[in-house]
């Protein structure tokens, strides 16, 4: 018997001793230790490529680690697969669902653990326990709903169902709230402080303080393949865990001064986007961006933003009316590509920085001047001039403090918060009328988003009309001056910041307008699931 | 990071890949009773050696030149022209119509006259797939392939009912005139001394091919177009985001990829053979996949790999030759070369990216 069963403390439920894991010449993970004790929400904080996933994969066996031991509940184990990681009692939550879309959710919970050849008793058996489980910790969900017609907070469920009905004791939670608006996310803290109850032991991933310092009971942080520091979360602040993080101090507010909006520069009217699919994107957006503000454009992903920046972009057509300084621009046709959009005073720093916004196999000079290749300053006859350019982008990259200051690596080769740089320092040097911003910090590590908050701050004081579209709501919160609340492709309203709270928008990003007289958990609930039908129904 | 540098990439990776199938094309001469060393120093000999092999090994890499750099271009806008072939015989018509029926007064007039029209005519035929790649999301790869099929059937039809001289048994047309003949290397560089590259077709089209590498290399490196063409082929959205339009890039693409596809007309149709016959481009069409791949879609890679194959066709028809080495197995040890250099490619890359991994000094990231 491992002696330390018999001491007053437990085992730990997980117990990772000195992982290393490394790709090529990649340190992933270097020396890890970590201990998580039963029943409690460990958390697990970092920035991207801090090696987070890395150390969950090798827990549940998608990777072999190079040196180092896993022990569950103090019994050495082996994890070398998926299999065995259910085996030993943990269940992950993947950030993208792996769920059969035309499945019932209870055909997906059975899935890979049928109890035999014949369908119906593994189906009995699972909707019992179903029932049970849904009980217990307020995981309700509709056994026979097709996924497709599920919101994206039901899948979620579905796929914690799918662990604790493998008999999970240790749950694995990769960032689960990048996709789910705030009531939603409320609610899957309460269904994750219910398991702790049960005597669960839960890991979350994440890189929001403010989860973290809302439902963790000890929090780890990692930086740069290395665990810094376990706390516990009583006695931390988000201010030192992002000290931590990034091995500096870190200013999480962002200093600005109230704004001086002035005329109107971009007025956008009764847009409307139908897809190559048919779907009706947007439907019929109003909003208008004066000089010298910044309009945050809050709401769950996929409710049509993405569509609104491609439109006022030129990446895609439309039909309603967008004027520029007063005057119309065209939404069809020849003129209403992303050459006149920038002819024309708007700067696009898109949402997809590795797809839109940069050619990653392309250097950092090239970059510079992608979108404004034309212009005849940088032609020397039939030729472009190379050598002005690469001078040029040396320059921007040392104004915007991109690292390393190489304009000869290729852009595939600089960190994210390095790429976004040198997409922002092209588009805000172009000098434009309105800068269209989409998620300015997805995927940037902490240093980088103070530097890139006070660039997006600096131009608004300058007097440009920026148009910022962001999930974050912390985000949205701390950087707008008016804030719009998109859903299902339409504005659902707009508020002051001042004079509007985060239980407010997060109503108005799930649809609805006026307080609820029953909880709000459920009539965000029915607004996301009638979504998610209606496209379901569309797609059909 | 990138996983191994760039000169790795560039010249050791299509250098193992030749070794191997060098050593594979040994092993099949060895089993056919022959000895190999042999049989290379015959190739060697009958390609490099004198100048006459040089003539025809020159002559070849014309043809694959301009083929590889049509691949080559095409490629950089992620476009996979397998047409060349086509694109080469209606250039070869281009190329016959100019010199038939135009009294041309000296050769170099005939030979800027033959130049438009070949690079013309290959243009047009790309223009059909491009267009319906552009406009109707056609596949190039298939459309190309059946286009190649097309101008074959078009050339013997042409050929045979058209252009054929009267009373001639042969589907061909009648010898270009005399003032249209191109000046040889044999021509250019015998002193009254000493004859060089006596009797191989090797001719002044091969500075056009060298000409033709410069250009594509300012092309795509050094001007708009180029900029745009490679945005585009590295990512479509992208190319959206900047503005620039995917169905013109589609196209002028592939003008561009035709046009020089149809260039190795001036060569084979005007330079050797003098007159337009049937399949006058043999196949150059599909070397030229080979060679851009080899080449890397570089202009000097695409050079390179030109050299390298107009070396297996003249040493392998050495072979056949002096060797009692059947015809076939030639065309073996070719098809080894681009198995190699072309499909296989991983092969020899993966295990080498991972050499230099393994390798790399510590703390460089």
């Amino acid at each position: 018997m491992d002696p330390r069963m018999t001491e007053s403390s437990p085992a730990p439920a997980i117990e990772l001793k000195g992982i290393s894991k490394a790709f090529g010449p990649v340190q992933a993970n270097k020396d890890i230790s970590i201990r998580v004790m039963p029943g409690t929400i460990h958390g697990i904080i970092g920035e991207n490529g801090a090696g987070k996933s890395t150390l969950m994969s090798i827990l549940y066996g998608f990777y072999k680690a190079d040196s180092g031991e896993i022990r569950v509940n103090g019994n050495l184990k082996s994890i070398t697969d998926s299999q065995a990681a259910i085996a030993a009692g943990i269940g992950m939550v993947f950030q993208h669902f792996k769920l059969v879309q035309n499945f019932t959710v209870l055909e997906n919970v059975i899935l890979g653990a049928e109890d035999g050849a014949m369908l119906r008793p593994s189906l009995d058996k699972a909707r019992g326990e179903l029932k049970r489980l849904a009980e217990d910790y307020e995981l309700q969900v509709d056994p026979d709903a097709l996924i497709e017609n599920l919101s994206v907070g039901h899948q979620q469920r579905v796929e914690i169902l799918k662990a604790l009905y493998r008999q999970a004791d240790i749950l694995i939670l990769d960032e689960p709230t990048g996709v789910l608006t705030p009531a939603e996310a409320d609610h899957l803290f309460r269904i994750l402080e219910g398991l702790r109850r049960e005597g669960k032991t839960i890991i979350l991933i994440t890189h929001k303080l403010r989860e973290i310092m809302e439902i963790t009971d000890t929090v780890s942080v990692m930086r740069r393949g290395e665990m810094t520091a376990t706390v516990k979360t009583a006695e931390t602040s988000p201010e030192q865990l992002a000290e931590l993080m990034v091995g500096r101090k870190v200013l999480l507010r962002v200093d600005k001064a109230p704004a001086t909006p002035g005329a109107p520069i971009l007025e956008i009217e009764n847009l409307r986007h139908v897809d190559a699919h048919g779907v009706e994107r947007l439907k019929g957006i109003s909003l208008t961006v004066r000089k010298g503000e910044i309009l945050g454009l809050a709401g769950v992903s996929g409710n049509g933003q993405s569509e609104l920046l491609h439109v006022l972009g030129g990446m895609t057509n439309a039909t309603g009316t967008i004027r520029v300084k007063g005057q119309e621009i065209d939404l069809t046709g020849k003129h209403s590509d992303g050459q006149s959009r920038r002819a024309r005073g708007i700067a696009h720093v898109p949402e997809d920085r590795h797809h839109e916004g940069l050619i990653l196999d392309y250097t950092a000079w090239e970059n510079t001047i992608f979108g404004y290749h034309r212009d005849p300053e940088i032609q020397s006859g039939p030729f472009m001039n190379n050598a002005a350019i690469k001078a040029e982008a040396q320059a921007k990259m040392d104004r915007y403090d991109v690292r390393p200051p190489n304009p000869n690596l290729a852009a595939k080769n600089f960190s994210g918060g390095n790429q976004q740089k040198i997409v922002l320092a092209r588009e805000i040097e172009s000098d434009p009328d309105i800068l269209l911003i989409g998620q300015p910090t997805r995927g940037v590590d902490i240093g980088a988003i103070e530097f890139i908050h006070q660039q997006i701050v600096a131009l608004r004081d300058a007097g440009k009309a920026i148009l910022l579209v962001s999930v974050e709501l912390d985000e949205i919160f701390s950087l707008s001056d008016r804030i719009a609340v998109m859903f299902d492709g339409q504005i659902m309203g707009a508020r002051l910041p001042s004079e509007t709270n985060q239980t407010e928008l997060g109503l108005l990003m799930a649809g609805v307008t006026e307080m609820p007289d029953k909880p709000i958990i459920e009539a965000v609930t029915e607004q996301m699931a009638a979504k998610a039908q209606r496209e379901a129904a569309r797609h059909d | 990071m990138d996983k191994m540098p760039a000169w790795a990439d560039a010249v050791l990776v299509p250098l193992i890949s030749i070794l191997i199938a060098a050593v594979l094309s040994a092993l099949v001469i060895a089993a056919l009773g022959m000895n190999p060393f042999e049989a290379f120093q015959l190739m060697v000999e009958g390609a490099l050696m004198k100048s006459s092999g040089w003539g025809y090994t020159l002559y070849y890499a014309t043809n694959f030149i301009f083929t590889g750099l049509a691949v080559a271009v095409a490629f950089h806008a992620r476009m996979f022209n397998i047409g060349g072939e086509g694109q080469a015989q209606i250039g070869g018509l281009g190329v016959a119509l100019a010199c038939l029926f135009i009294p041309w007064p000296h050769w170099s007039l005939a030979l800027i006259a033959a130049t438009l029209a070949a690079a013309l005519f290959g243009a047009a035929w790309a223009y059909i797939p491009a267009i319906l790649q552009a406009k109707r999301g056609s596949h190039i790869v298939i459309t190309t392939i059946m286009f190649n099929f097309i101008a074959a059937a078009l050339i013997n039809y042409v050929l045979v009912n058209l252009l054929r001289p009267a009373g001639a048994m042969e589907p061909a047309t009648a010898t270009f005139p005399a003032a249209t003949s191109l000046p040889t290397f044999q021509q250019m560089f015998s002193t009254s001394e000493t004859v060089l590259f006596r009797g191989s077709p090797a001719n002044i089209t091969f500075f056009i091919a060298v000409a033709a590498c410069i250009g594509v290399w300012l092309l795509i490196w050094r001007t708009r177009l180029g900029y745009e063409l490679r945005a585009f082929g590295f990512s479509e959205t992208g190319a959206k985001y900047a503005g620039i339009s995917p169905v013109k890039i589609t196209v002028v693409s592939m003008l561009i990829s035709g046009a020089l596809a149809g260039l190795m007309a001036i060569n084979a149709t005007m330079g050797e053979a003098e007159r337009l016959v049937l399949n006058a481009s043999e196949g150059a069409g599909f070397i030229g996949i080979a060679v851009a791949l080899m080449g890397r879609s570089h202009p000097v890679g695409v050079f390179l790999a030109a050299l390298l194959f107009g070396f297996l066709y003249q040493g392998g028809a050495e072979l056949a030759f002096w060797a009692n080495i059947p015809r076939e197995l030639v065309t073996v040890i070719q098809a080894l070369v681009i198995l190699f250099t072309g499909a296989l490619d991983n092969l020899v890359r993966w295990p080498l990216e991972r050499a230099f991994l393994a390798f790399r000094p510590k703390g460089a990231q």
